[in-house]
């Protein structure tokens, strides 16, 4: 826990973030409105005595009393267990039916499979990983939802290859990296055990990678979300600093009815792009959930 | 384009048969009438979907679509299996669309639909056709498919795969 010590001078109630991030998280899933509607699920989990509930800024989400797989709606493919602020980047991205979309990181498919309801099922909707277990859970979390716009590929997310889609550019990305996951400290308490700047660099590479390709492979105007679990602004306000300069592309404001605080413009003596602040740190006193940063861009060329 | 199917990617199904890449491969229009005829699914549903096949008679629907063929991990759902002279839907399939389904449906109670999803076969009185049905069971007042079943003898063999199986208990 001592690792969160360097986020500090970043948090106005640090001593609230460090009890937040020593309570666990309740359990939550996500309606599937691919196969239901929040109102049919709810009663389906009542009618089994599993008491719902609703997570005031999202419909679809609720706390439940017990773990989320051993009921009827969960068999019907109706529920998903997501993390509250997992659900975040896909309604912050909000494609339309129809749309071609990526998913540059999607193993093992909660972000997905929401992107894929976001689109009524319709629209191409490529998701990529590189590990074969991870496809694994991903294809099968994908088929059991319902989901079938979702083409999976297995590649590096850096050199993604639109040649087996029409070699058409993509009309929205969500790039949600793998990183250093100090933000599901509530879910796991012995995440930070390994954590060490030297990894926290090391991501940070591949994530400029992965967001760079993101906004090459979406057209003018076509937006791209970049969101992590964690901290640590060099996995965050860093990486899209760095985009920012190698890509044509610009920060955009977002609504999010969650209370978070602005992206940061400084830390231990990096400045970063002052439309940094148009990004958002949710920490998990905020609103009583895991941690998360998310920001969204436009692409301008 | 490939002539020969080496498992490893997706090819669309044809629609015209001279251009099958092998003896067993169906067209999309068998594959359309395949569930018009054992389900009564309509087509006005499900010729909005392009249909791959990777692998021997492993069709795939997918809602949308590109080149063929196309080399990749998946390709929206797993649907029907073709080999053999009984195709057989996907569990994942019957529950996505099996609500459409108008025959080779049996509604199972709350105790049979418990022990149908844990992977159990039960004696169960049915008069209609043998193979494969679209098992269903009522939740919150809907008719809603929990998965395939084989009937034969008398007896609703449940093919839900190890994976899928849930105890869920009569009780609940």
């Amino acid at each position: 826990m001592e690792v969160l010590d360097r986020y500090e001078p970043l948090i106005d109630d640090f001593e609230a973030f460090r009890a937040a991030c020593e309570r666990p998280l309740p359990p939550v899933v996500r309606v599937n409105t691919i196969e239901t509607d929040p109102e049919t699920a709810r009663e389906a989990l009542e009618s089994e005595g599993i008491s719902v509930d609703p997570c005031e800024w999202h419909p679809g989400l609720f706390r439940l009393d017990t773990q989320p797989g051993a009921n009827w709606p969960y068999y019907h493919g109706w529920l998903h267990g997501q993390e509250e602020v997992s659900a975040v980047p896909a309604t912050v991205l909000d494609p339309d039916p129809g749309d071609r979309v990526w998913d540059a990181c999607a193993a093992p498919g909660s972000k997905t499979t929401q992107l894929s309801a976001l689109m009524d099922d319709r629209g191409l909707l490529v998701a990529t990983d590189n590990n074969l277990g991870r496809i694994s859970a991903l294809r099968s979390n994908a088929e059991r939802l319902g989901a079938t716009n979702v083409a999976v590929t297995r590649e590096d997310a850096r050199n993604h290859s639109l040649k087996p889609w029409e070699s058409k550019p993509y009309d929205a990305a969500l790039v949600d990296v793998p990183c250093s996951c100090e933000g599901t400290i509530r879910k796991n308490p012995d995440t930070l055990d390994e954590w060490s700047l030297e990894h926290v660099e090391g991501i940070a590479g591949s994530q400029k990678g992965i967001l760079r390709r993101a906004v090459q492979t979406v057209r003018e105007g076509g937006h791209v979300v970049y969101s992590t679990c964690t901290f640590a602004p060099e996995e965050n306000e860093a990486v899209l600093d760095h985009v920012l300069t190698e890509e044509d592309c610009r920060l955009v404001e977002f609504d999010l009815p969650l209370d978070h605080a602005p992206g940061v413009t400084e830390f231990e003596g990096e400045i970063f792009d002052e439309s940094a602040r148009k990004a958002k740190r949710i920490y998990p006193h905020h609103n009583d959930t895991g941690g998360f940063f998310c920001a969204k861009l436009e692409v301008t060329g | 384009m490939t002539d020969q199917h080496d498992g490893q990617e997706f090819v669309r199904l044809p629609t015209d048969p001279g251009d099958r890449i092998h003896e067993d491969q169906p067209t999309r229009e068998e594959v359309l009438d395949w569930w018009v005829d054992r389900f009564g699914i309509g087509r006005e549903c499900l010729a909005e979907f392009s249909y791959w096949e990777k692998g021997r008679g492993k069709i795939w629907a997918f809602h949308a679509d590109t080149d063929s063929p196309v080399r990749v991990e998946g390709l929206g759902m797993s649907v029907l299996r073709t080999r053999g002279d009984h195709w057989k839907p996907t569990t994942n399939a019957v529950q996505r669309f099996g609500n459409r389904a108008e025959q080779n449906v049996i509604h199972l109670t709350r105790e049979q639909a418990a022990a149908f999803v844990a992977g159990e076969d039960r004696e169960i009185a049915w008069d209609g056709d043998w193979g494969y049905l679209i098992a269903t069971h009522d939740i919150v007042g809907e008719t809603e498919p929990l998965g395939v079943g084989l009937y034969l003898h008398g007896e609703l063999r449940s093919q839900i795969p190890k994976g899928r199986r849930r105890d869920l208990g009569a009780d609940q």
